[in-house]
């Protein structure tokens, strides 16, 4: 009744190629921008800020890239956490080693870093598919563990092999409180979302859509696999890199290399899975379950009065995990993001059953 | 038994036909020969298209039309032979120059995107013109999104001649089979190809799907002069729609000539009807 | 002359842990076409019930006998793995017929987590013994061509028996039998499979159950030789490259990749170690396994693999 499109006609191609052509659907995103600018700032608690939100965010920045590798060109990749290493350390180095260096570059500069990093490491993609790319993905992975461990000029010869950035300004202004960090994040994940989000609706999403869903058949109508596949590694590490920068610079501020392990890597993919494949709404819903699983997990014991160690709770974690994974494959391969818009279309037609 | 011709409403013209088929020699090909492991796909095969004609290849199933099609379109190298087109000669195509240089497909498979729309489907076939780079496609302003709103109103032309308008945000994976097969049509107009290789559009449709097929691809060749190259195994279409006919058997060629000429070949009859058949001839069509 | 030698020996034998581990994933490959991501996982399950079982029957009945707990341990054990099998592929195997390899894959990424979590809930997350009357102790042999002779570990030669043997029968029943002929069609075409009267759900609990008794066997060597921790399953991922390496398909070429890598291992780290800073062992494995990925991706004895359009 609410949801409907009456009336909403289109007289140029330029109406209907807009982002959310339904206008309530603009409407929600203006409210929801203004909530999380305005509102949300002064009604949050520091402790929601640190460990909820700012993790939130800065993951489904990584998820998106994943995202655009995985879901949306099909390349599957097992070594994300080490590209967020790569845009992590170079954006520290270029943050220490030159005076003066302002915060935005390093982290565009961590991301350059990343996106070359990603192109080499893409380049078995033109060669080998599946299965086989995860394999060599977990070689880009380990390597770049080694690496940041043992290259003692990555970590500016520190001799603990930790490393931390404090002082985060822009222009002078000082981002130091929770909530200053946070809408840091926000306002380059909203940008860096807009951005994805026009290049998975143009041309080159088309491209690597195209790749993903039949690659003999997109080279026949003139795509070049490679630019299509080295072009979603690099968007896609690019992406993954800042993202990897902002992990160490605003959420950890300290950090080693065990940050951006396998697990990240694993994390992350199942953030895409469950958020939904080849869809950038998707990837916040999956940053948001995974990073909101463990805490209810740690509070619903102590709401309903049990007390479970952290140890089982981790280990009921791993389980939940593991089954929601299968599960999702299972029922609704294209994830919370399809739930999501099962549920807009059924709003379309509500109160009407069809 | 031409049905076919006998519900259509207009029947085609001697010298239309004739009006059509002057053109120089577009596509040519020398004795090909196409191996897998043990298996002889092609053998020594040499034919010639020109250029606004319709040319049909025809012959029993596993006969290597398909496998002509994948090498003149660069997905299969043949081992021996060689590919000329618009005076180009080639030992083997590459996929995606053969599309920069203007041929088109569809796939007896059906290739279709099946994640995607049809809109996006048809617009994957302008991505050859689309000129603007990654960061221009990211901000969408100015020349990115007048490029963008540009190819729009050349695919929403193509959905029109294609009267698939009703389907255009429908994922692909929906559709009936008929309407894939437009798609995949459609895929390929929107390359604006020279010549189009179309392999077996017509499987699976019924009489009125098919008639509607054949007006799509008459009216391609004689609007725009695209050169056609068609896969296709009912006979009257074969018979009716095509200039010059190319019949193969066992990956070797045993016809080439108008339909008239290809249809009272003993080779031919023999391919398919068996060795029995050649001795009689068949009954006069009409 | 003598270290490299021991070196090589040494790789060898890592090489064939690894490579019974790959063992199990190339036999549920070959005969489902799933890509077990949680291979690994399964090894640590199976290895975490043999430890457990052979120390609580004994508390739990009441008897001290080490071969008595240690055959029980076992039994129970195998019926553990085959209770796993059942469960995945009734809960997960049978809802994803015909679904894409990535898909599959991603399951048993899900289903390997799960498997950690479940397997450390239900015995435990602390260190165990196995003891199954391996040999600890080393030998000496070539005591006259080499000075001093060269050491080998027991332990390590019985577990490379033990994983021919394996190979042997594998490779026997996979060849020669009907079963396998049928296992062989499934990893194909699941649908093609079905409707031609193959029970899919039946070879898969056959299938998964043999790759989880292989598992445990793997379980029990490595335990027996580290002790069984979580850690195993992270060195048990070393199978994908052996598996990349040998041919997804190939069961003598898991054994070969294994020790190909389990040798390269031990000598790059040896030779080129001291150059780099050591801990190459940590992606040689992973980086041998990309260039053989580039060069020829159906491994050493794989099949090839075509696609049609």
């Amino acid at each position: 009744m609410f949801y409907r499109e009456n009336g909403q006609f289109k007289s140029s191609y330029r109406a209907d190629l807009a982002l959310f052509p339904v206008a309530q659907d603009r409407w929600a995103l203006w409210g929801l921008l203004v909530l999380c600018f305005v509102v949300v700032p002064f009604v949050a608690s520091d402790y929601l800020f640190r460990a909820v939100i700012t993790p939130f965010l800065i993951l489904s920045l990584a998820a998106i890239g994943l995202n655009i590798l995985v879901g949306y060109c099909g390349q599957i990749s097992l070594g994300t956490g080490a590209f967020m290493a790569v845009g992590a350390y170079a954006a520290y180095n270029l943050q220490v080693r030159i005076e003066g260096m302002p915060l935005l570059l390093s982290l565009l500069g961590g991301g350059l870093c990343a996106t070359a990093a990603g192109v080499l490491f893409g380049i078995p993609s033109l060669r080998i598919r599946g299965l086989y790319l995860a394999v060599a993905t977990l070689a880009a992975q380990f390597f770049m563990d080694w690496f940041t461990n043992r290259a003692k000029w990555v970590t500016n010869d520190s001799s603990s092999g930790s490393v931390s950035v404090a002082n985060l300004q822009i222009g002078g202004y000082a981002f130091e409180t929770p909530v200053q960090k946070y809408l840091l994040c926000l306002g380059i994940v909203v940008l860096f979302a807009l951005l994805a989000k026009n290049l998975v609706r143009g041309a080159i999403g088309r491209e690597w859509m195209a790749m993903r869903d039949m690659d003999v058949a997109a080279a026949v109508i003139g795509i070049r696999p490679v630019y299509a596949k080295l072009s979603a590694f690099a968007v896609s590490s690019f992406i993954v890199g800042v993202a990897g920068a902002l992990w160490g610079f605003v959420h950890l501020g300290a950090w080693e290399p065990a940050a951006f392990g396998i697990d990240k890597s694993f994390q992350l993919l199942f953030m895409v899975i469950i958020g939904g494949l080849g869809s950038i709404a998707g990837s916040f819903f999956g940053a948001a379950f995974i990073v909101l699983l463990p805490l209810f997990l740690n509070y619903v014991p102590h709401w309903l009065g049990l007390s479970i160690s952290t140890a089982t709770a981790s280990h009921l974690e791993h389980m939940i995990f593991g089954a929601l994974i299968v599960f999702f494959l299972i029922v609704e391969p294209h994830g919370l993001a399809r739930l999501w818009s099962t549920a807009r279309q059924k709003l379309r037609l509500w109160p009407f059953p069809h | 038994m031409r049905h076919f011709d006998d519900t259509m409403e207009t029947p085609i013209q001697e010298d239309q036909i004739s009006a059509r088929k002057c053109g120089e020699v577009i596509l040519d090909v020398a004795n090909i020969s196409l191996r897998f492991g043990g298996v002889n796909a092609l053998t020594d095969i040499s034919f010639d298209v020109r250029e606004h004609e319709i040319r049909a290849i025809i012959g029993p199933n596993g006969a290597g039309k398909s496998s002509m099609l994948n090498c003149i379109n660069g997905v299969y190298a043949p081992q021996q032979g060689r590919i000329t087109f618009r005076g180009q000669t080639f030992s083997h195509m590459n996929s995606h120059q053969v599309a920069v240089m203007g041929v088109g497909r569809t796939f007896q498979n059906l290739a279709l995107f099946k994640g995607m729309s049809v809109l996006d489907n048809i617009m994957s076939g302008r991505n050859l013109k689309i000129k603007s780079n990654l960061l221009w496609q990211a901000l969408r302003i100015g020349p990115a999104l007048r490029e963008e709103i540009q190819h729009r109103e050349a695919v929403e032309r193509i959905i029109d001649f294609l009267e698939i308008q009703a389907y255009r945000k429908t994922p692909v994976g929906q559709l009936p089979y008929g309407l894939q097969k437009r798609v995949d049509l459609g895929r390929a107009l929107a390359m604006e190809p020279q010549m189009l290789l179309l392999d077996e559009p017509m499987a699976g449709m019924n009489v009125e799907e098919k008639q509607d097929m054949c007006r799509f691809v008459l009216d391609v060749n004689e609007e725009f002069g695209t050169t056609v190259v068609l896969i296709e195994h009912d006979m009257g279409v074969v018979m009716d729609i095509s200039d010059r006919v190319v019949v193969l058997d066992y990956g070797k060629k045993i016809g080439d000539g108008t339909p008239q000429e290809v249809r009272n070949n003993p080779d031919v009859i023999r391919a398919y009807l068996g060795a029995e058949e050649a001795t009689s001839t068949k009954p006069e069509r009409n | 002359m003598g270290f490299f030698l021991e070196t090589v020996f040494g790789g060898l034998m890592a090489g064939m842990l690894y490579a019974l581990v790959a063992l199990g994933f190339v036999l549920i490959f070959k005969a489902s076409g799933v890509f077990n991501f949680a291979q690994g996982a399964m090894v640590l399950f199976a290895a975490l019930a043999m430890a457990r079982y052979a120390e609580w029957f004994p508390q739990w009945f009441g008897f001290q006998s080490l071969v008595l707990a240690n055959l029980l341990a076992f039994a129970a054990a195998v019926a553990t793995m085959v209770a796993v099998a059942w469960l995945i592929e009734r809960l997960a195997l049978r809802r994803l017929v015909n679904q894409e390899g990535i898909t599959l894959l991603m399951a048993t990424l899900g289903i390997s987590y799960f498997l950690d979590g479940a397997g450390q809930l239900l015995f435990g997350s602390a260190t165990y013994k196995i003891d199954v009357g391996m040999p600890k102790d080393p030998m000496m042999v070539l005591e006259n061509t080499f000075q001093g002779g060269l050491l080998l570990s027991k332990e390590d030669l019985y577990a490379a028996m033990i994983a021919a043997m394996l190979v042997a029968l594998l490779t026997l029943f996979f060849q020669k039998t009907r079963t396998g002929r049928a296992l062989r069609a499934v990893a194909d075409d699941h649908q093609a499979a079905q409707s031609i009267g193959i029970p899919l759900a039946r070879i898969w609990v056959i299938v998964w159950s043999v790759g989880g008794i292989v598992a445990l066997v793997a379980g029990i060597i490595w335990g027996s030789k580290l002790g069984v921790q979580f850690s195993i399953s992270l060195v048990a991922l070393k199978a994908f490259p052996v598996v990349i390496l040998g041919g997804l398909t190939s069961v003598p070429g898991a054994i070969l990749g294994g020790l190909i890598i389990g040798v390269g291992e031990k000598l790059s780290e040896i030779y080129l170690g001291p150059f780099v800073g050591g801990g190459i062992e940590n992606w040689f494995a992973y980086v041998l396994a990309l260039g053989f990925l580039l060069i020829r991706p159906q491994g050493l004895f794989g099949d090839k693999i075509i696609d049609r359009v």
